[in-house]
């Protein structure tokens, strides 16, 4: 009976036919736009330029100029060739001793020592994606919900709901306080899940935080801290971020708080998700760690971990890399000094017009404070907004509601994923967007009924900005036209 | 019931029960004569029914013990759903969830066991000679040094791309494919075109690529069923099939059991047997998974059967999964033939079939992830793809293996070699066993054979199969799987992989078992 009237429709699951991929959000609008209309400096100079990626292309040239000086590391040169055999073969899912320990001490580095972690902790995933789904198979079981400070990264939605079934839901933080995680907002969300028939099993937060690009401080975590102990729940700390951070104040990892709480608490509840993605710059290598602090967690994640292992080939490459000291530490430091060097030149330009963003320290974007250019204080006209910078101004941005941001009117602009004369391009084409669309600019007295007759034109020569992005700050000097 | 008892009751002061009786019967009269009025008339039938349905569930607990094998013999793999309701009902503050007890528990299959032994304790002819030698993985170890000799011979800048290219280190500005550079894949549908015998083209834009052989499974799975839906598998059958598909995906495996008797070939009436069984339980069926060439018995599904797959299917609207990754490791004179071909030729109902492979069996190269799901479905493609997000091949690998794949003469020499080294192995493997007077499955792919060491058990058991199992691999220091492991219906059989052995170390091993063997039976 059935089987006739389904004769002519391949069934498939629910979860190849639901939209939990999350593929369809508006968030990637702007891909699509980028996709089909990408920015060249020779072939395409008004195409769109992606600035919505949050990759670190900064500093790849260091690990080439490594990978290319150090040929024994790779399999495919004579020096490394010999080393094939028992490479390829390998599929223990423990992963190389060798690179378990040089990621391990890695991590340390990156936490200036002040962190120890165990090499036998450390479990490989396919990239930071797979380690949060595996966490959060092992954690939680379908239908409990994990809380999630806002805004957060998209990719959360996909990566712990999709085929895991549990849901997130939202710490609702706002600009008040510069979206500061407290313990009344954790509280708040914490009853307000259990009042909903929800069985929460978890906190996760972001440290350093994507999209805010600030990071923790002792205090906050501390009090995550306190707060999932006492709750008994988990507390999952994806650290992704962890080596970019750029200027004061330092990172602090949930680690160095756990060495120093650890009679006190129950280190079966902690666990950090991390990557070499961001810090190395180098997604293609899919790594992705899980490092817990749970016993059952570890011997569970790595029986999973079948899932997503990481190709022994760049094990032993990674291995090599992070076992040279003097390389990682130069590394850290120009790594870190360049995207100092990059977000300044970005906030300076912004703030030349006007354009204030959360104060960052960290990542690779900022969170851009674009609340005055909307036309009322709604997602709509943030998603209007967000339409006009695509199609007009080119460029494609995140919006905050992607994020799930409580407040209209704030945007993600990534500024590592691209050279310096295309983020000059870009700076440009936003500040001439703000300038030419203010609805209300600083100065008070220009705020008149017949403001759109009076509007300024600013004309700025291209050659001019690109000297001012390029220099240390000093105070904008621009040509004013009526 | 009632009537029985009411003549003791009528001497009774409380005439109560019998009025309860006859409450209840002239109701009900009344209804079956169609005067109980539309309540009654509808009230009550449907209050038995619901009854019933509850009566029934509640004695459906246990489908598959009940309705797997004939024989009633207790199964291994049931332990861990044991274990998960031990789980439940535990004091101890659970810490990890629900469906990830089961899996933190020790492993507590032979499979695993034998695997952990052996990590503690491996052979090596000089450093380690009586330490364990493993006959219990499936990995090829016969023909590395063809690679070995292309790398050394290749080792030109562009693979580690002096100046261009290097490892895929500045392919950055464009966002990457989560499911393959395409690069990669054209590569790949090249390799998998060669073997598979230069019978059907492989379209490299229905591959996903994936990290190992093993997410490809699990995705198909999340891609084909909802949790608590089931895939048929003939039997006996890949252990790591219950960790792939179970595990996270919660699609139930229904062995189809296959016989001695038929070669442990696929019997159509078994199929339609077990497909009716679990749709009475209400276990609703969404494909069958067969793996051809078969591990762990070896041997390659035939034309005929693969027709009647397909007709299967077709009927009853389900998918197929072909798990081929032992396609280029065949020895035997049998032919091989991919799914893809039958698909191909006949043109029927393409988007039901789809196919896995994969680099680990037949290039030899298990630790660098590659696996692939082939589909025509659209729409598995194009789920399947966002799925690989969770589990993509390292992009320096892939850049490697572009170089190494695009060598079409080096990929036919390796496979054409490659087939004449599992052949010889074979040949010396089982003409060793066969002295111990032990016999072999007939075969003709896999790196593995399936021997029938029931003449050694005292009585035809699981228990004994352990036991022996137990001996070969605490005694005689190797580690083989038990057929018990792979839902092996009849007791007796062993997985040997004779791949992870050198021509040198079979008269080790043979001799190893001679042992055992003798322990069994003096006369050998």
């Amino acid at each position: 009976m059935e089987l006739v009237l389904r004769n002519q429709e391949q069934v498939l699951s629910k979860i190849a036919t639901s939209d939990g991929h999350g593929e369809n959000s508006a968030y990637f609008d702007g891909w699509k736009a980028y996709d089909s209309d990408p920015y060249n400096p020779v072939n395409n100079p008004d195409g769109v330029i992606q600035m919505g990626l949050s990759e670190n292309q900064l500093s790849f040239d260091l690990v080439q100029e490594w990978v290319l000086s150090h040929p024994e590391a790779s399999l495919c040169t004579p020096e490394g060739a010999r080393e094939f055999k028992d490479i390829a073969i390998f599929q223990d899912y423990h992963g190389l001793q060798e690179f378990r320990n040089a990621v391990a001490r890695f991590m340390e580095r990156v936490r200036g020592n002040r962190a120890v972690f165990d090499p036998d902790r450390i479990v490989m995933s396919g990239g930071a994606t797979g380690a949060q789904e595996t966490l959060t198979f092992c954690l939680a079981d379908p239908g409990d919900a994990i809380l999630v400070p806002t805004p957060y990264y998209p990719g959360n939605d996909r990566d712990l709901t999709w085929r895991t079934r549990v849901c997130l839901f939202p710490v609702i933080c706002d600009s008040s306080n510069g979206f500061k995680i407290t313990r009344e907002g954790v509280e708040s969300a914490y009853y307000k899940a259990q009042d909903s028939n929800l069985r929460v099993k978890g906190l996760l937060i972001n440290n350093p935080s994507n999209p805010l690009g600030t990071v923790l401080d002792r205090e906050t975590l501390t009090e995550c801290l306190r707060f999932t102990q006492d709750k008994n729940i988990h507390l999952i700390c994806d650290e992704i971020y962890s080596a970019t951070v750029f200027r004061q104040p330092g990172f602090v990892s949930i680690a160095e708080i756990m060495q120093e709480n650890l009679s006190r608490c129950d280190p079966n509840l902690v666990h950090i998700v991390y990557s070499l993605s961001k810090d190395l710059g180098f997604p293609g290598f899919r790594v992705g760690i899980l490092y817990s602090y749970n016993d059952a967690v570890v011997t569970t994640a790595r029986k999973m971990s079948s899932f997503g292992l990481v190709s022994t080939q760049t094990q032993r490459l990674i291995a090599s890399m992070l076992s040279d000291e003097s390389f990682v530490e130069m590394f850290l430091q120009e790594s870190t000094r360049r995207l100092g060097t990059r977000h300044r030149m970005m906030s300076k330009a912004l703030a030349q017009v006007g354009i204030g963003s959360l104060r960052g320290n960290a990542g690779l974007y900022g969170w851009m404070d674009l609340r005055r250019l909307l036309k009322a204080p709604t997602f709509e006209a943030e998603m209007e907004l967000w339409h006009v910078i695509i199609d007009d101004v080119k460029i494609n941005v995140s919006p905050g509601a992607s994020f799930h941001c409580s407040e209209p009117g704030w945007f993600r602009v990534c500024f590592a994923n691209m050279d310096e004369e295309t983020m000059v391009v870009a700076l440009y084409r936003i500040c001439k967007f703000v300038v030419h669309n203010k609805e209300s600019p600083e100065n008070v007295d220009r705020r008149k009924p017949c403001q759109r007759r009076s509007k300024l034109e600013i004309s700025v020569s291209f050659r001019r900005l690109k000297d001012e992005l390029l220099m240390t700050p000093r105070s904008a000097m621009v040509q004013v036209k009526e | 019931m009632t009537r029985s008892q009411s003549p003791e009751r009528k001497e009774s002061p409380n005439r109560t029960p019998s009025r309860t009786g006859m409450r209840l019967i002239v109701p009900l009269q009344g209804v079956v004569q169609g005067r109980g009025g539309l309540i009654l008339g509808s009230l009550i039938p449907c209050a038995l029914f619901y009854f019933l349905q509850f009566y029934l569930k509640r004695h459906r607990s246990q489908p598959r013990q009940r309705s797997a094998s004939a024989a009633n013999l207790p199964d291994l793999q049931r332990s861990s759903s044991r274990a998960n309701l031990l789980a439940r009902g535990s004091t101890v503050r659970a810490h990890v969830s629900a469906r990830a007890s089961p899996v933190a528990k020790p492993n507590d299959s032979p499979y695993y066991i034998g695997l952990d032994r052996l990590r503690e304790d491996p052979y090596d002819e000089a450093a380690n000679p009586e330490g364990v030698i493993q006959l219990g993985l499936a990995e090829n170890r016969l023909s590395l040094d063809i690679i070995e000799a292309w790398l050394s011979r290749n080792l030109t800048g562009s693979m580690l791309g002096v100046g261009s290219d290097a490892l895929g280190l500045t392919r950055l500005a464009a966002y990457q494919p989560m499911d393959g550079l395409m690069a990669f894949k054209v590569a790949m549908a090249d390799f998998m075109t060669e073997v598979m015998g230069r019978t059907v083209p492989f379209d490299p834009s229905r591959l996903v690529l994936t990290s190992g052989a093993t997410p490809a499974v699990e995705i198909l799975s999340f891609c084909l069923a909802d949790q608590g839906n089931a895939f048929l598998v003939p039997a006996p059958y890949y252990p790591g099939f219950d960790r792939d598909i179970k595990w996270r995906a919660g699609v139930e495996l229904i062995p189809v059991h296959c016989r001695h008797c038929d070669n442990f070939t696929l019997n159509k009436l078994a199929l339609e047997q077990a497909f009716n069984q679990a749709r009475k339980r209400g276990q609703k069926v969404r494909g069958i998974l067969i793996s051809n060439p078969s591990n762990p018995v070896g041997n390659i599904l035939n034309r005929d059967m693969m027709y009647d797959l397909l007709d299967f299917a077709k009927t009853r609207n389900i998918h197929i999964i072909s798990d081929e990754i032992f396609a280029g490791s065949t020895y035997g004179d049998e032919e091989f033939v991919s799914m893809a071909e039958i698909v191909d030729l006949e043109d029927i109902d393409k988007d039901r079939v789809h196919i896995i492979y994969g680099l680990s069996k037949d290039f030899s190269i298990p630790g660098f992830r590659v696996g692939a799901i082939y589909t025509y479905n659209e729409n598995v493609l194009a789920a399947a793809r966002k799925l690989t997000r969770f589990s993509s091949v390292s992009t320096p690998t892939q850049q490697l293996l572009i170089s190494m794949l695009s060598d079409k003469q080096f990929t036919l020499d390796y496979i054409k070699i490659n087939r004449q080294r599992l052949r010889m192995m074979y040949d010396l493997f089982v003409a060793g066993l066969r002295e111990l007077g032990l016999e072999c499955a007939k075969s003709s792919g896999g790196l593995y054979c399936w021997v029938n060491m029931s003449s050694l058990m005292s009585t035809y058991s699981d228990k004994r199969e352990l036991e022996l199992w137990d001996k070969l691999l605490n005694e005689a220091k190797i580690n083989v799987t038990p057929g018990s492991a792979c839902h092996c219906i009849e007791p007796g059989w062993f997985r040997f992989c004779f791949t992870t052995l050198s021509e040198k170390d079979i008269p080790v091993v043979i001799e190893r078992i001679r042992r055992v063997v003798k322990s069994f039976k003096p006369s050998v």
